[in-house]
């Protein structure tokens, strides 16, 4: 049993199909026309709806934008889920409405309801704690959002305009009684389903869910499962959603280490790995766009296991270790011997990652993460390329932890670049130029859509000149063009 | 008798021209009830459509085996070509494009057949069924393969003025160049969409996502083997278009047409995104080069270009794409004795097509090239060479193909971007900024854009308008254009409102219908408001007179100085309130009902001498674009924009801005990171969003100024406004020059990088690693 609010209408829905995506439900179902499909992937936004849930407090609501078209029936569950249709109020556009008809922010309008909707969630996180806001808020904000009329200009001026200032709207004046309609629907009592869409809520449930379907796929935020769904056009029997576990939710933090919960969205995750590790931001922000990463977990992103996801070469990088479960005993899984194969791992059937533990950096500790794609906003990397390296008070390597993507099969290490640097000085020259012939021949990419296998061997070589160059104190040498506002 | 409705009078204090009114479906759109095709309350029986397609590029069919597809569940018919009633080819102007493959293959990804279900989800999933066998042969998918093998979709075509061979021997400053010009996918918001519903006897009504109604309606009639007058196409808006709709749309329009032929049952075909990537025709792939003869001022005397276009595997609209191309090889200069060779190459690739721009683009950066290479060469700033070539008042006034320029406004433009945008003193801070950042370097362009307004198919310059005034003084308006978000009904409607004095909100632009405005053009070539607003008032005026004439009557005077204004009528003096008069018209028994109709004059081409005036007039533009490299990725960050357009007397600078905006970033990702690749088997590889990158909104330069040149048209257009929608497309080549400039600061400005297009932060990679090379 699903329940969430459409809107202000209470829904319960059985028998869910486990394929189904909110889009889908929207349009087919509901006949909610007013959220567009442009790619069913996840990639243009056009179908941009707005979660609200109880926030840790339960005292307000956390808004977030994400993909109808990749989400799943199960990230509605005790949720309001808010589209196009609600905002306008009889004759009354909502303020983000209004401002995109003032600032001429629409061409052919197939885009707009999406790009009103993350304008909508701007809105509403500004609404309950004001922040400034410019140029970067609103490309963070909006970085799931593609146009092809406007340029953007209209569209950026628009959400300043509305969101820099926000008003009491409907949904703020609804909000106590919004909180106490999705109280009411946690306290219904939830039966596990035989098949179909599981949701278990315990370490428990999970254990006996993958016990009775074996081959169901674990899914957390379907960001890229449910492209089997839309695109392959693959129907799974039975899926096992990983949303409702509060267990899998927690995020910790000692003298030691940083434990994040394997099912937490990276949306969750960013105030504290930021917080601990803020040379990640310029990477966190560019990994796919906000509304993906409001879905996406970093469990997901880790079992996931592709050679092209950004968080598997910082877990490298990090000497992260992962823990794995499967209700009766917990694995420790070393970063950098998990990733076997192409999309493969040490994690064995019957488990499931529960967290992640990422070691705090000491003061010797050199980090940087790199990202090069086509596009900056919502890429796939050709390269990502990270860098911890340690050095002692004389500045001699010490030690050389790294994780590359988009360069072999799997996310790896690049040991050859520990070989021949450590024990050299980090602002010798010859220490550059050692790193820059270990890291030429490293690698064997291959030539994709994205890059050649030529680029590829070049960047890896190029970030690493990169990180070096940056770690000269004694130079002002500027090694980045602007990547955001 | 009929009462008449009770009305407020209307009352405008002012016209509704020249003023940024907002897109009249805004408030629409922003809350989600604005209408598609995919959005319309779908009939009660309706089913779904999908299309099964090749796996090869090039071949025989051998055999169609579509029994698993039958047997998928929820599947209500299949078809392949040999059950189209009518016409099998719906090429657009020549044959060539099979409605479904029959005996050959001639691309990857060629549809084969289609399949009706009872969801989308049933369809689509039985579509992948089909067991296609084919006989492979060799796949041409080069300009290079093509040129060697003949093979051409239309014969070349050849544009002379003077004798460029012998000036060109006589030259001793040369530079020759070539470029490789990638191809652009549309990547219109909404995909390729049709409905269609039969109606009694052999009736069809179409609703489709296309910007050639009337085209839709014609080859639905002949694949279905009916009249037109059988076939109704609606047409209300678009979610974009930008050429990709003006042909490319018909296809699905006329494979739903013949399931609901066949099964009587309303039939939508909606294609998925991937697909819709990889069987609709791209932006042109081009492979061009030039040989330049100039003076030590780098002042052109001589050239001669060769434009290839790779048109994929039918002529579609190739024929007159690459005409554009060579009519824009000069852009804004004089290319002294000329030369200009067109070709048309059949390749194993789907049929290119129409593109903002419609080939304009490609020929015209070949310009660009060679002025920055010409530049670098007797080592002055591109943007002097620029100005020093800019065609002349009295002479160097004619262009390749022998029309002269008149009216140049380029060198004012120029000139007043130039201080505008500050470009010299900028100029001096990106080199002193390059000579102290070794890795960071920066980059400063400046290029115009002259293009040519009019189809240079002459006919298709003609538009029509119905215009109804009702009896409560409202007027709805029709006519041929359609709205793909470009604003055309807005304008239309202001000029409605204008020409009848009453305010925007008396006029209803309703949807584009063949049975309202018959045998339209497309709404393509920037063409929109300019035909079809002249047809709009030409009807608006036809009534006026009437409504005119009915006045002057009742007061005894001549109706020669009769004004609408204000919500009035005004004859010497008297005045009637519109509400008023219209409805003294009805009891009179005047027609409230009128045609509008439009010709565009002055314009001809002869393609045996390559000679004549094509274009009514040019639509002028200049943008400096500011970029900052990264030389050790290839990365790069677009910084600054300033923008000149000429828009004429822009009759809503809102819409224009808005054109000019968004057609200047569209250009930007042609030229950059919209990168359209095939693999060795043809097919292509960057079939989605997430290997397909159009800009997204941190591209857009955090400094973007764009101003309106505020210089009414010369010539006798719509109240002397000028086209918009492709012109400022080109002014993305500003972008791509700066990108280079910044490249060839490694070299001191001595060298022209070779930086094909786009200029993916690999390919500025590789330009670096080169001009790097020579300094060694």
């Amino acid at each position: 049993m699903i329940r969430f609010l459409l809107n202000d209408t209470s829904m319960s829905l059985s028998a869910q199909d486990a394929n189904q995506t909110v889009l889908s439900f929207l349009r087919e179902q509901q006949k909610l026309t007013g959220t567009k499909e442009g790619c069913a992937a996840g990639d243009c936004g056009a179908c941009t709806v707005v979660v609200a849930e109880l926030s840790d407090s339960e005292q307000g609501l956390h808004y977030r934008s994400i993909n109808s078209c990749i989400a799943l029936m199960s990230s509605l569950h005790g949720k309001q889920l808010i589209t196009v249709e609600h905002l306008k109020q009889g004759n009354t556009l909502h303020p983000v409405q209004q401002a995109m008809v003032d600032e001429h922010g629409s061409q052919c309008g197939f885009c707009t309801p999406g790009f009103v909707m993350s304008m909508f969630a701007l809105y509403q996180q500004q609404q309950q704690a004001p922040a400034p806001i410019n140029r970067h808020s609103v490309d963070y904000a909006l970085s799931g959002n593609l146009c092809r009329c406007t340029g953007y200009r209209p569209i950026i001026d628009a959400t300043l305009a509305a969101c820099a200032t926000p008003q009491s709207d409907q949904f703020a004046r609804q909000r106590s009684a919004t909180i106490a309609a999705l109280n009411a629907l946690r306290d219904d009592d939830d039966t596990l389903a035989s098949s179909g869409l599981l949701l278990p809520v315990s370490r428990e449930q999970l254990a006996q869910c993958i016990a009775a379907h074996p081959d169901a796929p674990l899914v957390a935020g379907s960001t890229d499962l449910s492209l089997e769904i839309t695109q392959q056009h693959r129907r799974f029997e039975t899926l096992i959603s990983l949303s409702q576990i509060p267990a899998l939710k927690q995020i910790s933090i000692d003298s030691q280490r940083l434990r994040i919960g394997a099912a937490c969205a990276l949306s969750d995750i960013e105030k504290p790995l930021l917080t601990h590790f803020p040379q990640l931001q310029e990477l966190f922000e560019r990994f796919a766009s906000l509304p993906v990463r409001n879905q996406a977990t970093l469990g997901g992103n880790i079992a996931n296991a592709s050679p092209i996801g950004d968080m598997p070469p910082v877990m490298l990088a990090l000497n992260a270790t992962f823990v794995a479960d499967n209700g009766n005993h917990i694995l420790r899984l070393p970063a950098n011997e998990f990733f076997t194969g192409y999309r493969q791992t040490t994690l064995s059937s019957g488990y499931w990652l529960s967290a992640i533990d990422i070691p705090l950096l000491s003061e010797q500790q050199r980090l940087a993460a790199f990202k090069v794609s086509k596009r900056t906003e919502d890429d796939i990397s050709a390269v990502c390329a990270v860098f911890n390296v340690a050095v002692d008070n004389d500045g001699i390597v010490t030690d050389v932890a790294t994780g590359f993507g988009g360069v072999a099969a799997t996310p790896v290490s690049a040991t050859a670049l520990a070989e021949a640097i450590t024990g050299k000085s980090l602002t010798d020259a010859q220490t550059l130029q050692a790193g820059k012939a270990a890291l030429r021949s490293a690698f064997s990419p291959i030539d994709d859509v994205r890059a050649t296998a030529r680029y590829r061997n070049q960047l890896a070589e190029n970030l690493w000149h990169r990180f070096w160059l940056q770690q000269q104190t004694s130079s002002t040498i500027e090694t980045r063009v602007n990547y955001h506002a | 008798m009929r009462k008449l409705i009770d009305s407020a009078p209307a009352r405008a204090d002012t016209s509704a021209l020249h003023k940024p009114s907002k897109h009249e479906s805004a408030i629409r759109q922003v809350a989600g009830q604005a209408r598609y095709v995919d959005d319309l309350p779908e009939p009660q029986n309706v089913a779904h459509a999908a299309v099964g397609v090749s796996q090869c590029a090039s071949g025989v069919l051998q055999s169609v085996s579509l029994d698993a597809v039958r047997r998928s569940p929820g599947v209500i018919d299949v078809i392949t070509v040999s059950d189209i009633p009518g016409h099998t080819d719906i090429g657009p102007v020549f044959e060539g494009d099979p409605i479904l493959a029959g005996g050959e293959i001639k691309c990857y990804a060629q549809p084969v057949f289609a399949v009706l279900a009872n969801t989308v989800d049933n369809a689509r999933r039985a579509a992948l069924l089909g067991d296609i066998k084919v006989q492979p042969s060799a796949a041409i998918l080069t300009v290079a393969e093509a040129l060697a093998a003949q093979s051409h979709v239309r014969p070349p075509h050849h544009m002379h003025q003077g004798d460029s061979t012998s000036t060109l021997r006589s030259c001793d400053l040369q530079v020759s160049g070539t470029l490789s010009i990638g191809a652009q996918e549309h990547m219109y918001l909404e995909g390729q969409v049709s409905l269609a519903i039969p109606e009694e006897d052999d009736r069809m009504l179409i609703y489709t996502s296309s910007q050639h109604p009337s085209e839709v309606q014609k080859l639905v009639a002949e694949v279905l083997g009916v009249g037109l007058h059988k076939v109704t196409v609606d047409m209300r808006r678009m979610g974009g278009g930008f050429g990709g709709k003006e042909t490319q749309a018909a296809q699905w329009a006329c494979l739903a047409a013949v399931l609901a032929r066949r099964t009587g049952r309303a039939v939508k075909l909606r294609l998925p995104r991937s697909q819709d990537m990889q069987v609709t025709g791209k932006r042109h792939p081009f492979e061009n080069k030039y040989q330049v003869g100039f003076d030590e001022q780098g002042v052109i005397k001589a050239s001669e270009f060769e434009v290839n276009g790779n048109c994929g595997h039918s002529p579609d609209l190739s024929d007159a794409i690459v005409d554009r191309a060579m009519f824009h090889v000069d852009n804004g200069y004089f290319l002294g004795q000329s030369t200009v060779t067109g070709n048309r190459l059949k390749t194993n690739m789907v049929s290119h097509t129409a593109y903002r721009g419609f080939g304009g683009p490609q020929g015209m950066i070949m310009a660009e090239a060679m002025m920055d290479k010409i530049a670098r060469r007797v080592g002055e700033d591109p943007l002097t060479i620029r100005k020093r070539n800019l065609y002349g008042e009295e002479t160097g006034n004619t262009t390749q193909y022998g029309m002269p320029v008149e009216d140049n406004l380029l060198p004012e433009l120029i000139s007043q971007l130039e201080k505008t945008s500050d470009y010299w003193s900028r100029r001096e801070a990106v080199r002193a900024f390059n000579a102290t950042s070794p890795v960071v370097k920066k980059g400063l362009a400046l290029t115009p854009v002259k293009f040519g307004i009019s189809f240079t198919a002459k006919h298709l310059n003609q538009a029509g308008a119905l215009v109804h005034i009702y009896t409560d003084g409202t007027i709805q308006v029709n006519h041929g254009g359609t709205e793909m978000g470009q604003g055309l009904h807005t304008k239309i409607a202001q000029i409605a409102a204008h020409e009848f004095g009453v305010p925007l909100d008396m006029i209803e632009v309703t949807s584009t219908r063949t049975d309202k405005v018959p045998n339209t053009s497309p709404t393509a070539a920037s063409s929109g408001t300019d035909l079809n607003g002249k047809a709009v008032q030409n009807a608006c005026i036809t009534l006026k007179q009437r409504l005119a004439a009915l006045f002057a009557e009742q007061l005894g005077l001549p109706a020669d100085d009769a004004c609408f204004h204000n919500g009035e009528l005004h004859i010497q003096g008297n005045t009637i309130e519109f509400v008023s008069l219209v409805q003294q018209a009805y009891m009179e028994r005047v027609s409230l009902s009128a045609t509008g109709y439009y010709k565009t004059p002055k314009i001809f081409y002869d393609r045996n001498t390559g000679n004549g005036r094509p274009f009514f007039y040019f639509a002028y533009g200049a943008a400096v674009s500011e970029v900052s490299i990264d030389t050790l990725t290839g990365e790069y960050k677009v910084t600054q924009v300033d923008i000149l357009h000429d828009v004429g007397a822009s009759l809503n600078p809102a819409i224009d801005k808005g054109q000019i905006e968004g057609a200047f970033i569209q250009g930007m990702g042609w030229l950059t990171t919209e990168d359209m690749r095939w693999n060795e088997e043809g097919r292509i590889i960057s079939n989605n969003m997430a290997t397909y990158k159009i800009p997204a909104i941190g591209d857009t330069p955090t400094a973007f100024h764009v101003d309106l040149f505020n210089r009414p048209n010369a010539e006798d257009s719509i109240y002397h406004s000028k086209a918009v929608g492709e012109p400022p497309f080109m002014l993305g080549i500003s972008v791509w020059c700066a990108l280079k400039d910044a490249i060839s600061s490694l070299t001191g400005y001595r060298e022209d990088p070779q930086l094909d297009t786009p200029a993916t932060p690999e390919r500025v990679l590789d330009a670096v690693m080169q001009a790097q090379a020579v300094v060694l």
